[in-house]
């Protein structure tokens, strides 16, 4: 740009002579600020041979720039010549660089059609149910190997993933079993109540409660908790390209980062699961007490007359397989990311949601077993 | 075009840098260069307005940048573009929307001339056709020039480059500086590079400061043949010479 201290406004003076346009430009022109627009300055004027004066410009920059080479354009519609000899040599090789339309194809893959999408999403979904199931594969390896060799597995890392997933889940997931159970309890009653069923509120959320419930809003807080934190934190060191400094000193990720993170939550998930059950049920105490005058201990022998050991032992086993399903998911989303802020927040979002519909898949497929084992 | 005067910077209060007093005229292209740890990005981040100094000002075409008020400082701010370190171009937009961005916010241009300047920003980085593009389907040295055309998106007076050759290949460097000589010749731009790369220093370097870590201030200042061949200071001469520090 040339640089001038004259502050004098921009202008394009137009004036015919003998058929020919005789453009005049002067004055300070600057891309922020106001200036003369070609397409306004031709208005009306029939077509000729344009002559552009820039003797008495004083400073010129990308605006300049424009307008010339709107009015270029316009000559080449018209058919006329444009004179720009007089204009700063600068600024006619920058209005052939803006003439240049070169495009680059964009990379193969983007913007297709709506079917061409859904056949993408299809072959999506079946490449990554591959990927999932050969990482479970990898998973169940590297556990092998481990088991082996115990020296190898990075003890303290699960026990501060443990520490992390489990004793500082506890306030939510107390909080949410707790509102579970007051919500459940209360719904029983309602239904309940009409037929002079009040007691059974105990048997309902006891039940509900050690079977599922417990199980399903323990994994679903973890997942949306815990299942996020691993995705973020594998997805940030695969950015940082920390992944890769792992694999060329021959340190598989999978025992490094996966294992541990999966033996945490496979220990803490039924232990969060118990808390719940007990918190939920407890929840439930509370409303049969203070809505239907059920004291305590009446709401309790009624629940054991209905709740067992198999009750309990199937929220037990939901709880470790969904706490599997948690870590699988953030784990492999977190090493699947790609290396940049966007891909690191896909991933998050993936592995909470790829872990919640497993978890859901998983429930209808253990009621369906129990079912048949008669549990 | 800059002025320093006893400028201070640091961090919390704490000054990393003191008594800082320079000069960088228009057109011209001026290193910042120093040990690592030396204050380099601190300088810079004070001279583009993300800090404010300790002590002294920094004035930007005549107005002290420090002392003005919001609406000033937004103006002032259209005076000059940044090339980050790693170009900081945002991901989640093509390069011409990097482009663009900036000019929505401080132009009435329609939306055609927006795009229009872009294309011209991109080709002048030698980034023709590649508009459509995001950030993350280019290489590292398309990036740096992505993020030079939109640090020239508004045509400012000053552009402040921080380290631009950080990352680069030797002729994808070499290839940036002509960009940036090119940029100085056509355009006018004054470039403002802090940098510890001997190379595009002694290339394209009109004047340059040596900052130095322990001194915590300016220790030379001038061309960069003239310093190498003349500046008494053994500091000054194990850096341009890139020797061991003498005992």
């Amino acid at each position: 740009m040339s640089r001038s201290l004259d502050a004098s406004p921009p202008t394009a003076d137009l004036r015919v002579e003998a058929g020919d346009i005789h453009v005049d430009l002067t004055g300070r022109w600057r891309i922020t600020a106001p200036t003369p627009k070609w397409h306004k300055a031709i208005k009306g004027q029939p077509a000729g041979r344009v002559i552009i004066h820039a003797e008495n410009l004083a400073a010129w920059d990308s605006s300049l720039v424009l307008f010339v080479s709107e009015a270029a354009n316009w000559c080449r519609v018209e058919g006329v010549y444009c004179d720009q000899k007089t204009l700063p040599s600068a600024v006619r090789d920058l209005v052939t660089q803006l003439e240049d339309k070169t495009q680059h194809p964009v990379p193969a893959g983007r913007t297709p059609d709506f079917l061409t999408l859904v056949g993408i999403a299809t072959s999506d979904c079946w490449d990554k149910a591959k990927q999932y199931s050969n990482f479970v594969g990898e998973c169940v390896l590297s556990s092998i190997y481990l088991t082996r060799h115990p020296l190898k597995f990075r003890w303290r890392d699960s026990l501060a993933e443990m520490q992390r997933c489990g004793a500082m889940a506890l306030p939510i997931t107390g909080l949410i079993a707790l509102l579970v159970g007051v919500i459940l309890a209360y719904s029983g009653a309602i239904i309940l109540r009409p037929f002079g069923g009040d007691i059974w509120v105990a048997d309902l959320v006891g039940v509900t409660m050690t079977r599922e419930m417990g199980a399903m809003m323990t994994a679903i807080v973890v997942a949306g908790r815990t299942g996020a934190s691993f995705a973020a934190e594998i997805g940030n060191m695969r950015a940082n390209e920390e992944i890769d400094a792992l694999e060329t000193l021959g340190i598989r990720p999978v025992n490094f980062l996966v294992i541990p993170r999966i033996v945490a939550l496979g220990v803490m998930m039924p232990l969060l699961t118990l808390y719940a059950n007990a918190l939920g049920i407890f929840g439930g105490m509370t409303i049969a007490w203070g809505l239907l005058d059920i004291p305590p201990s009446a709401y309790w022998v009624e629940m054991l007359t209905i709740v067992d050991t198999s009750d309990l032992m199937t929220g037990i086993i939901k709880g470790t397989i969904f706490g599997a399903i948690i870590g699988l998911s953030g784990c492999l989303r977190g090493l699947q990311a790609e290396r940049s802020a966007s891909g690191v927040g896909q991933a998050t979002t993936s592995a909470v949601v790829t872990a919640i519909l497993l978890i859901i898949v998983f429930d209808a497929l253990f009621a369906v077993i129990f079912n048949i084992l008669g549990w | 075009m800059i002025i320093a005067t006893d400028l201070s910077c640091g961090y919390n209060g704490k000054a990393i840098i003191e008594k800082l007093n320079f000069e960088v005229k228009s057109g011209e292209i001026f290193f910042i260069i120093g040990g690592s740890g030396c204050g380099k990005s601190t300088l810079l981040r004070h001279l583009i307005g993300l800090h404010s100094p300790i002590t002294g000002d920094i004035k930007i075409c005549g107005e002290s940048f420090a002392t003005a008020d919001a609406n000033r400082r937004r103006d002032l701010l259209k005076n000059f573009g940044v090339l980050y370190q790693g170009s900081a171009l945002w991901s989640s937009l093509t390069l011409k929307e990097n482009i663009t961005l900036p000019l929505e916010e401080y132009t009435d241009l329609s939306r055609r001339d927006r795009d229009q300047l872009a294309r011209l920003k991109l080709a002048q980085v030698g980034l023709t056709g590649y508009h459509d593009y995001y950030p993350s389907e280019i290489s590292g040295g398309m990036k740096k020039r992505a993020g030079l055309a939109r640090a020239l998106a508004l045509d400012p007076g000053i552009v402040f480059f921080d380290e631009p050759s950080a990352g680069l290949d030797p002729i994808t460097s070499r290839e940036l500086d002509e960009l940036i000589l090119q940029i100085r010749d056509t355009l006018g731009t004054t470039c403002v590079i802090v940098s510890h790369e001997l190379a595009s220093i002694f290339d394209i370097g009109d004047r340059l400061i040596l900052l130095d870590k322990e001194a915590r201030t300016i220790i030379a200042e001038g061309p960069p043949q003239e310093l190498i061949a003349s500046n008494p200071d053994r500091r000054v001469q194990a850096f341009l010479k890139r020797r061991d520090r003498p005992a």
